[in-house]
């Protein structure tokens, strides 16, 4: 047998690469990591975004191409990448974000952090649709618990059955918009209970740092009091000495013997463009869902003529993303408010769960609701339509002058907005495939999407936009713009909108309908494994990440078994 | 270099030889354009830019869009929409034009509505009052801004300078708001750390609300906040 310089190759550093990366090395395995884009640390002076004030960057934290929420997002990538493409199929409007930095999308993301529960992992069996996962909520339960408390997490123990309890870190306290929500919400029955992120609000190492509330996750954090794959977990395996770290090295394809095994991974160091590859006994995919397929799809040879993994055809497909719809409304009762500092945690202290489980609807499956709001800080688009709630008040809108002064003081933090996040019907025909002409700058084929939301969806985000509307009624809203109807799709966002791409490597027991097997290893290949969300068979209303690192550690421990007892 | 300086000297002769080439006769001996001066912003910055990103931003402050005109124009509309005369400054005080000038320069699509705008501007200054926005009296140049600044304005002729008069109070508040000085305005208290312990309790009074106790229970008691976390099996908080 080759001598392999590697244990194990793991290809992506976000959630489900870091992940695996920190538990292979911790049980003392050779890990090669390989990333696409460059080293990144919040803390690093040279490339801190956080506590800057606007007036320290030119555009006062404007949009840009490579930054498109904000020039101090911690975000290096975003919907288009220079000299990497991707094509759409007809009239599909897939949109595609990508993280290219260590730790992935992991730097910029909203740190939401929610078990998918019982339901969640066997939703077949309520509604017929799609299907169930090959494991349950009693197999993933305690990785989820490892999780929280390897990462951590706030939030609060409320016994809902399909919103699990956790090994929590107590919550913030509710902001004074989000009071406004908790009385609005009970009025009309809904419930509030506090929101579950991945951010410090205790200490839970001597490591890293207890969370200051500045507000700025999405910036990343410089004391390492919030979740980014980078600082939480490849820092520390980093630290251990048993892991090679390539960054700005762009994997191909996954090599494989005459016999259709797996050898490696061949790359394009960015730098130098040249391609290199290396030597591993197995091989963890952690790209992102669909850039893993993708990886999979480009590595073709004899022994796998449709790309690797692929003997079902269904690498790329049943390609799904959350829903997503939003309203916002005017709060006159926060008007001329006094100010003070509440910055709090990034983003909301409070959400809202699926209520309406065994309600009959028009749509199948449920969404959750995001709570925003408050006297954040300045910053591009700040004061932009300034005084447009004058309409509501009979006063004029627009004008000159001092006046204005009066105006941006009077509505500052009296708008209280709600964004739904819900989950859609896996699709056979919602997939990402190889384009067949188009390359990127490397000459890698790159991926063509083909997606269309069907009905279900549609109807799911007219019950969004009445929810919405009721709630912020009820909040003491005013509402603001105008309710998109069915023209518009009930305002339903755009597949890959919400950032939450799933199910292009699927698990599955059946090797005729998914790639994978339950610990996201290859049917085809048994040296491969996926840890990112490719493997989920459905996504729930809750985001993927602390689902994906759950699985990731999953995977692991397989892994660490499956060597031990010389099966890989 | 003083840009302010330069700004001022330059502004002068040219100016008002294209004044009377363009309308023949100025009313206004009044000349206050050779008046604008501004405070003005750094070109460089360190932000946390990765390299692709110190680029592109070079070369957008090497960049030169605006005729001198067109700057000189920005500045005085930004000063009508925030006045200096103000106890935290205004728009020229927070170097308002240095800022428009790169936002439209870094979008693309703000090009050709700023320099039409002004274009349209002129025109209608010169109809009204014989010469361009620059070159009329101060209460001139307020009366066009009346005919423009409100958006339930209906005469189908004004369009584009709503359009155009809304753009540039969107960039200068948004300007002068992201400044010192907009912070000082605004009374704005965060971007430092902290402890957040809710909402301060004559707030809450003031609002007629307050934390139950039930939800407090949920919440982090900060005074523990350095203590490790630890739990029971039962899932439940021991620290
Ligand atoms: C703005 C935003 C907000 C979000 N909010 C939430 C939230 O609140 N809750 C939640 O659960 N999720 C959220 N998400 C989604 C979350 O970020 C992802 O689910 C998570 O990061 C996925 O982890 P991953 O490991 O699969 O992939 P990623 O984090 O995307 O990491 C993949 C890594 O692989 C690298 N890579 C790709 N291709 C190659 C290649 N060929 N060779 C080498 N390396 C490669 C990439 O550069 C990247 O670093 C959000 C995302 C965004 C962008
Ligand atoms: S809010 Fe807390 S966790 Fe988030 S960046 Fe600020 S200090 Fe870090």
């Amino acid at each position: 047998m080759a001598a392999h310089e590697y244990d194990v190759i793991i290809v992506g550093s976000g959630a489900g690469g870091g992940m695996a990366t920190l538990q292979l090395a911790n049980a003392g395995l050779r890990v090669a990591l390989v990333e696409a884009g460059a080293y990144y640390d919040p803390a690093d002076e040279a490339q801190r975004t956080q506590l800057r004030n606007p007036w320290e960057s030119p555009r006062r934290g404007a949009s840009t191409a490579r930054r498109p929420f904000g020039d101090y997002n911690s975000c290096i990538g975003g919907w288009e990448l220079d000299g990497e493409p991707y094509t759409q199929k007809g009239d599909t409007e897939f949109m595609w974000w990508r993280g290219r930095m260590l730790g992935g999308r992991t730097n910029h993301w909203g740190r939401i952090a929610l078990r998918f529960g019982p339901l969640d992992f066997k939703r077949k069996d309520s509604d017929g649709l799609g299907d169930n996962w090959p494991i349950g909520y009693e197999d993933v339960k305690p990785y989820y618990d490892k999780v929280d408390k390897l990462v951590g997490v706030f939030g609060s123990n409320e016994g809902l059955y399909n919103d699990p309890d956790g090994f929590f870190l107590p919550a913030p306290k509710p902001r004074l918009h989000e009071l406004y929500y908790i009385k609005g919400a009970r009025k009309v029955n809904v419930p509030v209970i506090p929101a579950r992120k991945s951010m410090l609000t205790k200490r839970i190492n001597a490591e890293r740092g207890v969370c200051y509330y500045c507000g700025q996750c999405s910036r990343a954090c410089s004391i390492h009091a919030d979740f980014s794959s980078g600082t939480v977990l490849v820092f520390p395996a980093l630290r251990g000495g048993q892991v090679d770290l390539y960054t700005n090295c762009m994997v191909r394809e996954v090599t494989t013997d005459a016999a259709g095994k797996a050898t490696g991974v061949s790359y394009i160091n960015k730098k130098d463009r040249q391609e290199y590859r290396l030597e591993g006994r197995s091989i963890v995919l952690a790209a992102s869902a669909c850039s893993s397929a993708r990886i999979l799809l480009n590595s073709r040879s004899a022994a796998h003529e449709n790309g690797l993994g692929n003997s079902s055809d269904h690498v790329g497909r049943y390609l799904h993303d959350s829903t997503g719809a939003s309203r916002a409304a005017f709060i006159p009762a926060l008007m001329d408010r006094d100010i003070y500092n509440e910055d709090g945690v990034g983003g909301m202290h409070v959400y809202t769960p699926w209520w309406l489980e065994n309600e009959n609807l028009d749509f199948s499956r449920g969404y959750h609701l995001e709570i925003g709001g408050g006297m954040s800080m300045p910053s591009y688009g700040f004061g932009f339509a300034a005084n447009q709630y004058n309409e509501f008040l009979g006063a004029r809108v627009g004008g000159y002058g001092n006046e204005l002064r009066d105006d941006i003081r009077r509505f500052y933090g009296s708008r209280l907005s709600i964004a739904c996040r819900g989950e859609s019907v896996p699709q056979y025909n919602n997939r990402c495939e190889l384009d067949p002409t188009v390359v990127d700058e490397w000459g890698i084929p790159v991926l063509r999407f083909d997606y269309k939301w069907t009905q279900n969806e549609i109807n799911q985000a007219r019950h969004m936009q009445d929810a919405m509307e009721e709630l912020l009624e009820a909040s003491g809203g005013v509402l603001l713009g105008s309710k998109p109807g069915a023209d518009r799709d009930y305002g339903l966002t755009k597949p890959g909108e919400i950032i939450h791409e799933v199910g292009t490597t699927r698990m599955g027991s059946n090797s005729a309908t998914s790639v994978t097997n339950q610990f996201g290893q290859l049917h085809d290949t048994k040296n491969v494994f996926v840890v990112d969300a490719g493997t989920f068979v459905s996504q729930a209303d809750k985001n993927p990440t602390w689902t994906i690192m759950a699985l990731a550690w999953r995977t692991s421990d397989y892994i660490i078994e499956q060597m031990q007892q010389q099966n890989l | 270099m003083d840009r302010r300086e330069t700004l001022k000297s330059l502004l002068l002769a040219p100016l008002a030889s294209g004044v009377i080439a363009t309308s023949g006769c100025v009313t206004s001996s009044n000349n206050s354009a050779a008046r604008v001066s501004w405070t003005p912003l750094p070109t460089s910055y360190s932000y946390g830019r990765t390299e692709v990103e110190q680029q592109r931003d070079r070369e957008l402050f090497a960049e030169s869009y605006f005729r001198e005109h067109e700057l000189i124009t920005i500045a005085i509309l930004c000063d009508i929409i925030l006045p200096n005369d103000h106890p935290n400054g205004g728009a020229l005080d927070a170097g308002l034009p240095d800022f428009v000038e790169f936002m439209v320069k870094d979008r693309e699509r703000y090009k050709l509505p700023v320099r039409g705008g002004i274009a349209w501007i002129d025109n209608r200054s010169i109809e009204k009052f014989g010469a361009d926005f620059i070159n009329i009296t101060e209460s001139q140049r307020l009366s066009i801004c009346d005919e423009i600044a409100y958006p339930d304005i209906q005469d189908p002729d004004l369009q584009p300078g709503i359009s155009f008069f809304t753009l540039m109070r969107n960039l200068t508040l948004t300007g002068y708001y992201t400044t010192a000085l907009g912070f000082e305005d605004l009374g704005y208290k965060g971007n430092t750390p902290n402890i957040w312990d809710g909402v301060p309790e004559e707030v809450l009074k003031k609002h007629n609300m307050t934390y139950e106790s039930e939800w407090l229970k949920k919440c982090v008691d900060q005074t523990q906040r350095d203590i490790t976390a630890e739990w029971d099996d039962d899932m439940n908080l021991l620290t």
